[in-house]
């Protein structure tokens, strides 16, 4: 088990946040955490990163209780939040902490995994909206995480980019054996990358369904399994409309 | 890897765009500098004209060609090379000195708010004070030396270059400090590597106001009593009614002026080259 979640909470004003959300991620796994937006996703991730202490429960990462931010994690934001005083590769090279020369190697290694091997010496300036995230994902990974946390990676982006970016994740997950605990609101996106899909409902947001995707990756977008889970995890969103 | 090589013709159809804005930006550029010197040599050619009609007299407004004589002769006698100096360094060493002092109070305001609740206040107060109001007790204090010219200089630099360094520092995106925590990076570290690097495109605007200020200020503290200094010539040119001399000083203060902004803005175009809207760079 490389994540542990067990009754963490964590309620904001105006009954924003989560409460009683357990779960588990073993190695490999890729996790969607699926919900409205208010159900509270983000603040798992956050505080799984380690970004807000002020939670109840218990977060353990191999082991460890988190308190604070952990070298085993690694953070994709819903923007690339690169610094734009430094070059891409600079960038990449941000959290490492080796000798110049390895943080180079290891930044231009994984440069050339998200397909900008080209791109080194630019700036963020020279970016578009898809290569800025490449970077984002490469500087995560550089880090060599054990855990990739991903908070909506893709949102801003347009459909094209979208889906050639969950490729890549994919290329990675499957060459590097990632884990991957991810947020989003793309139900598609949910369900061609995870194995398993946790719903939140509520108001603080509590786990209300999970869903086992157990078919073979890369699947088929268009896939008549995928199209049946897409129709019960609709439904499980509209009931919980109707609740409130 | 198709769906690599989509994406990736991304940069170089930027560089095509780019040649082709940067060709073009050039031709704006010449033809911004012709437009940008119709007006001086109109007025060049009005001021010839009228001095050389004496529709104006002479020792009233003095020929274009009276003033180059006197920047020549006082070049020829070496007098301009010791009053363009000692102005010069007054700015420098003013301009430094108060550049200093509001960057490390602007770090400590911008960086704990429980200084900025201490000091903040009163600098804003002192802020509204017309600078030029601290001249009587500067001189007071310090005599009619250096050290209140100095000082003087220091207190105009200070405010622009205080102000933007804490909002600066108070602007920085939350977002990136956070990329940082995520690495685990120490309090100092922050500063260092986040806060600092994102704090200097509005340290070089609060500099170059700073320093615009500097020479205003200089003016005025060689007006009250100076030996030596651009702002003496003035003085001298009042006293012996000579224009050509005012006009001379004034002249030079606003090409040395301009000549320091410009070199601070060659620095701050090299330092903050990956800026998304700077003009050199890319």
């Amino acid at each position: 088990m490389i994540l542990e979640i067990d009754r963490l909470t964590r309620i904001f004003e105006g009954n924003n946040g989560v409460k009683n959300v357990s779960f588990n991620v073993k190695k490999g796994e890729i996790i969607g955490l699926l919900g409205k937006s208010g159900s509270g996703k983000s603040t798992i991730l956050r505080t799984i990163a380690g970004l807000d202490q002020g939670y109840q429960g218990k977060i353990q990462i191999h082991g460890d209780t988190i308190n604070g931010p952990h070298k085993e994690i690694g953070v994709v934001f819903q923007e690339a939040r690169l610094f734009p005083w430094l070059t891409v590769l600079e960038n990449v090279e941000f959290g490492l902490t080796n000798g110049k020369k390895d943080n180079e190697e290891i930044a231009r290694f994984f440069l050339k995994q998200v397909g900008l091997g080209d791109a080194e010496n630019l700036y963020v300036k020279q970016l578009s909206g898809g290569m800025a995230q490449r970077v984002a994902i490469a500087r995560a990974l550089a880090a060599n995480p054990g855990l990739l946390l991903m908070d909506e990676p893709f949102s801003a982006l347009d459909a094209f980019t979208k889906m050639q970016l969950q490729d890549l994740v994919l290329d990675i997950w499957q060459e590097q054996k990632l884990t991957v605990v991810m947020v989003t609101h793309d139900i598609d996106e949910a369900l061609y990358l995870c194995d398993r899909i946790i719903v939140l409902a509520g108001k603080p947001g509590e786990i209300d369904r999970e869903f086992h995707i157990a078919e073979q990756r890369p699947r088929n977008r268009g896939s008549e399994l995928l199209a049946r889970k897409k129709s019960e995890i609709l439904e499980s969103l509209q009931i919980e409309s109707v609740r409130i | 890897m198709s769906k690599k090589d989509i994406e990736l013709t991304g940069p170089l159809v930027l560089t095509v765009k780019e040649r082709k804005k940067r060709a073009k930006r050039t031709s704006a550029n010449w033809s911004a500098i012709t437009l940008s010197l119709v007006i001086p040599i109109l007025l060049l050619a009005v001021w010839s004209i009228v001095t050389f009609t004496e529709l104006i007299p002479s020792y009233q407004l003095p020929s274009p060609i009276a003033v180059v004589e006197t920047i020549v002769g006082l070049a020829q006698d070496g007098s301009l090379w010791s009053h363009l100096g000692i102005t010069f360094s007054r700015v420098i060493i003013g301009s430094l000195i108060g550049t200093i002092i509001a960057v490390l109070l602007g770090s400590v305001v911008g960086f704990y708010s429980k200084a900025e609740r201490l000091f903040d206040p009163i600098i804003q107060a002192f802020k509204s004070i017309p600078s030029l109001a601290w001249v009587p007790l500067f001189i007071l204090w310090m005599g009619i030396g250096e050290p209140s010219k100095i000082s003087l200089i220091a207190v105009g630099v200070f405010f622009p270059v205080y102000l933007n360094m804490v909002s600066g520092i108070l602007n920085v995106d939350r977002k990136l400090i956070e990329v940082g925590k995520v690495y685990g990076l120490s309090h100092f570290e922050l500063v260092r590597r986040i806060i600092l690097p994102a704090t200097f495109p509005s340290f070089f605007t609060g500099l170059r106001s700073g320093l615009g200020l500097g020479w205003m200020f200089v003016v005025a503290a060689e007006l009250m009593g100076a030996s030596q200094g651009l702002g003496y010539l003035l003085v001298i040119g009042q006293n012996s009614s000579s224009p050509d001399l005012i006009i001379a000083s004034i002249f030079l203060f606003a090409v040395v002026g301009k000549c320091t902004d410009w070199l601070v803005k060659i620095v701050e175009n090299k330092v903050l080259s990956w800026r998304d809207n700077s003009v050199i760079g890319g």
